[in-house]
């Protein structure tokens, strides 16, 4: 018996699906956009400096944003656990290995794992960068916070920036599959757009796993 | 070039007696295997010797035996019906193997399919997530005029080729989390892309994914290993089908308030 439609639609495997599909769209945006920010190392640290006060003082409003964030976060993580917590126990007693004709890939394949390691990678990168050492410094006469040099420090030390490599590498798999997973989830899959999905898909998993990277090593390179 | 030459292969079997006891892979021999046998009758040459020498055969399902029953549930090495494009198990023949292979036979794995004995499984969860809406409710009476209801070509050609699930639940076999999504949405596609069908689609969407959550089967995570084993081409297009349909019921499926007998 169908009492509530809606309220099964919470609790059912596609409708819990939708909701891993649209957080995950919404932290790939998020990203996008965190990247874009980061570009602005390059044109030096008063610009990067600048635009990170910008977001500082915007005050209730920001905190407001990262309560989203951090609510979009907490949805995907704990419903994907979730799930594939339901799915192993769906396999049954006998676990197979992974059986492949053109189906399961690596991304798809070790989506828990690096997903597992971009949540480990959030909390170092929270507790290391945002919640990390607090230089003042004066741009056009207003005092604000040095994140660039903070920024720049912690990629000095080269572990540091294999392991930033290596989750960002990770970020790129987790996102090669997902982005275009989540359109299928969602329904959007047509013989007419979904090779497209797929490739743009894969366009920004290089753009997110390189761009992240390739800041990480600039840094190091650049030096203090 | 030894292709009309009789083979010799090793088999690993699983053996279990039944759901609740512990199964294992037992090796056998077969002799005298002809390249133009079919899978399942080079195990019909295994089960002659067993029976000849005394012992128990192995248990597996079977029926047309020309790949439209979906009765022949395997794993072959791995592969839910030896992982050959379009082809069941029934339909595999013994001149893909070569003399002296080891070949790898397990039953389906899935917490929905359990074991009933060695090969075969209780694949009836797929029959009662069909119950729960995978038909049309019309008065039949007499055959309808064929052109009454016109269908534009490609949408019947979509909708047949969703028809073409033949139930084997290979898909659900060789899922990494066994879920039902192929078979399921399927169905759901095909009638949705029918007049006759489309009527009832958002309660068949809503009660066939209420009955597949609650009888086990898992969630999707799209790695698509049901389209590349499905012997029938179907593709998870129309899992993204069922995902819309499912999708537009939850939020506007609305059960009418119906008198007795009325309707
Ligand atoms: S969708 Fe394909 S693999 Fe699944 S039950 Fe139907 S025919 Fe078998
Ligand atoms: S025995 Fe009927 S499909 Fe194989």
């Amino acid at each position: 018996m169908m009492t509530s439609a809606v309220n099964h639609y919470f609790r059912s495997s596609i409708g819990r699906k939708h909701l891993v599909a649209i957080t995950g769209l919404l932290l790939c945006g998020f990203l996008l956009g965190h990247l874009t920010g980061n570009l602005l190392l390059i044109a030096g640290p008063d610009a990067f400096n600048l635009y990170a006060h910008k977001l500082m003082s915007l005050g209730p409003v920001l905190y407001l944003i990262e309560a989203a964030l951090t609510a979009v976060f907490v949805i995907h993580l704990g419903l994907a656990i979730k799930l594939n917590l339901e799915n192993k126990k769906a396999k049954g007693k006998y676990q197979m290995k992974k059986c492949t004709g053109r189906g399961t890939t690596f991304m798809s394949a070790t989506m828990p794992y690096t997903g597992i390691v971009l949540l480990i990678f959030i909390i170092l990168h929270l507790m290391n960068l945002k919640f990390g050492t607090n230089y003042p410094t004066t741009v056009d006469g207003v005092e604000m916070r040095d994140l660039y040099r903070t920024t720049m420090e912690y990629f000095q030390n080269p572990v540091n920036v294999l392991w930033y490599v290596f989750s960002m590498i990770c970020a790129g798999l987790h996102t090669a599959h997902g982005f275009a997973s989540a359109f299928q989830s969602l329904g959007a899959n047509h013989p007419k757009y979904y090779p497209k999905i797929k490739l743009i898909s894969y366009l920004y998993a290089i753009v997110i796993g390189g761009g992240f990277s390739f800041l990480s090593v600039w840094a190091y390179m650049k030096g203090v | 070039m030894s292709s009309a030459q009789n083979m010799t292969l090793n088999l690993k079997i699983w053996r279990q007696n039944n759901n609740s006891s512990e199964g294992k892979l037992v090796d056998y021999r077969v002799e005298n295997v002809s390249p133009d046998m079919s899978f399942l009758e080079m195990i019909d040459v295994l089960n002659n010797q067993l029976v000849r020498k005394g012992e128990d055969p192995v248990a597996f399902d079977h029926d047309c035996r020309e790949g439209i029953c979906g009765m022949c549930s395997m794993m072959i090495n791995g592969k839910a019906h030896g992982g050959y494009k379009n082809t069941t198990t029934c339909q595999v023949h013994m001149r893909l193997y070569k003399d002296g292979d080891t070949i790898v036979i397990e039953p389906f794995r899935a917490a929905a399919f359990p074991v009933v004995k060695d090969l075969a499984v209780d694949r009836s969860a797929i029959d009662k997530v069909m119950a729960a809406g995978g038909y049309i409710s019309a008065n039949t009476g007499n055959a309808p005029d064929a052109n009454s209801i016109l269908i534009p070509k490609p949408v019947a050609e979509e909708a047949m080729d969703a028809a073409a699930c033949i139930g084997c639940g290979a898909c659900v076999a060789s899922c990494p989390n066994g879920s039902g999504m192929l078979f399921m949405g399927a169905k759901v596609s095909q009638l949705a892309l029918l007049p006759q069908g489309s009527v009832e689609s958002p309660k068949r969407a809503l009660n066939m994914v209420y009955t597949h959550d609650n009888l086990g089967f898992g969630n999707c995570t799209t790695h698509a290993e049901c389209e590349a084993t499905c012997p029938k081409g179907i593709s998870i297009e129309h899992i993204a089908r069922m995902n819309r349909e499912y999708l537009k019921a939850a939020f506007t499926y609305h059960e009418k308030k119906r008198s007795e007998g009325a309707g």
